[in-house]
């Protein structure tokens, strides 16, 4: 299944990476990515990383729509 | 993260299913959903019943357990019946039943057989048992197959003798073409997985979008990415267009991962090969190159066996190109359920008929 998650990652080493999600560790294969580092957020899938993750551009799909800022705006003061 | 928090926000769900509805679109829009996470989400979230009545969400090949065939399973159990091997599998695949057993009754039986999270376990268990051979079956597409290839060539590098790959591993472009040119099922857009994309890219749809003229649209598996896309198939289909999108472009890129694909065509070779529900198709299987060739847990079987797929009133094979909805099947809910499934669209976790089973479809 396609449950790759954003993971942040919290180490480096050689061509694998230590990443965590709210507290859950990992080690990952990270020899699909080039120069990761510390804080960036990558995806995880069954032991690799795969890709990184791209935060402008999740903030761009979140307002993809105009009329959503407001929606947003309140979302984020929640 | 906070991104998956507003990736839901009810709010913005409302605001994108009215933008959907504001396109008016008259006419009935078929869109197939590839993957079957995508599903799982359009269910699970409840999208599918707030959608405009005339999109009709189709569900695609997407499952790879679903697609593969009885021949693998059977090839799978002959290999588990051995007692010098163990083998490594995801975990869905051990309740599917070739023609005439499945990896979780040899497991009953006294067989070796390792459930694992990652294929970086497989190479774990080769070193740690070195009296054994260690089998992992290759099962999945694009996302799946560079981590296969990633632990075969590390097998290489360590010089074990005793790993092998039995590959089903399958790539996703040319059965959307074969879709794109079946007549019976009229798809008016893809909405195109999104992990199979972080490795393969963007481009990957060009044919689809292009010689077949089908409005491709990548998405991520929140519910507002999904519905961005929808919307975005939606508007090529009113505009007519056919053109290909990237709503996930926070994870995927127009080429995709180079690492991951050179490894793919390094350690492996593209030929024509067969799918449930589809037959065979051309250009669409990755088996072990000549390199690694000493990896290929095919010779350790043999000859190649052939079957025929088992004979039921099983409809799997239509379920997966997305000719009938599992409810149309004779099994469904009755003879087949998740505690005793016909076929693999009711094993998996992303296979259509549980999907629809779990929620109601």
């Amino acid at each position: 299944m396609c449950l790759a998650y954003p993971m942040k990652v919290i180490e480096v080493k050689k061509n694998r990476a230590i990443v965590d999600a709210e507290g859950i560790r990992r080690e990952v294969n990270a020899e699909f990515l080039k120069n990761i580092k510390i804080g960036d957020y990558v995806m995880v899938h069954a032991g690799f990383a795969i890709e990184k993750f791209d935060e402008k551009k999740a903030r761009e799909t979140i307002e993809y729509f105009k009329e959503y800022k407001d929606a947003l705006r309140k979302t984020l003061k929640r | 993260m906070r991104y998956e928090k507003l990736l839901r926000d009810k709010n913005l769900i409302k605001e994108a299913l009215d933008k959907i509805r504001s396109l008016n679109l008259r006419k009935n829009v078929n869109i197939m959903e590839v993957c079957g996470t995508h599903t799982y989400t359009f269910f699970r979230f409840g999208l599918r019943r707030m959608l405009p009545e005339n999109i009709h969400l189709i569900s695609g090949p997407g499952c790879p357990v679903c697609i593969t065939e009885d021949s693998f399973i059977d090839k799978a159990v002959i290999l588990a019946r051995d007692k010098n091997n163990i083998i490594a599998t995801f975990g869905d695949l051990i309740k599917v039943r070739g023609t005439k057993s499945s990896l979780e009754e040899e497991r009953a039986l006294g067989a070796n057989i390792n459930i694992v999270y990652s294929p970086s376990e497989a190479i774990d268990l080769a070193v740690t048992n070195p009296g054994k051979r260690i089998v992992f079956l290759g099962v999945g597409f694009e996302t799946t197959a560079p981590l296969s290839a990633s632990i075969v060539k590390e097998a290489k590098q360590k010089k074990l003798d005793n790993f092998f790959l039995l590959s089903a591993h399958r790539i996703i472009p040319p059965a959307l073409n074969v879709l794109c040119s079946d007549k019976e099922i009229n798809i008016d857009g893809f909405l195109c997985p999104g992990h199979v994309s972080a490795i393969i890219g963007a481009e990957a749809y060009k044919e689809a979008a292009q010689k077949f003229h089908k409005p491709c649209v990548i998405g991520g598996f929140e519910p507002l990415d999904m519905l961005i896309a929808m919307y975005k198939i939606c508007l090529q289909v009113k505009e007519g267009k056919s053109i290909v999108e990237n709503e996930y472009d926070r994870v995927v890129r127009q080429r995709g991962n180079p690492a991951a694909i050179k490894l793919l065509s390094e350690v492996f070779y593209v030929k024509d090969a067969s799918w449930r529900g589809f037959g065979t198709i051309k250009k669409s299987g990755l088996f072990l190159n000549e390199k690694y060739k000493n990896f290929d847990a095919q010779k350790l079987i043999g000859k190649e066996i052939k079957v025929k797929n088992k004979l039921t009133n099983c409809r799997c094979a239509d379920v997966v190109k997305g000719k009938i909805k599992p409810s149309e099947c004779p099994l469904f809910r009755k003879a087949c359920n998740p505690e005793k499934p016909f076929g693999p669209c009711m094993v998996s976790f992303e296979g259509s008929c549980r999907i629809y089973y779990e929620y109601g479809g």
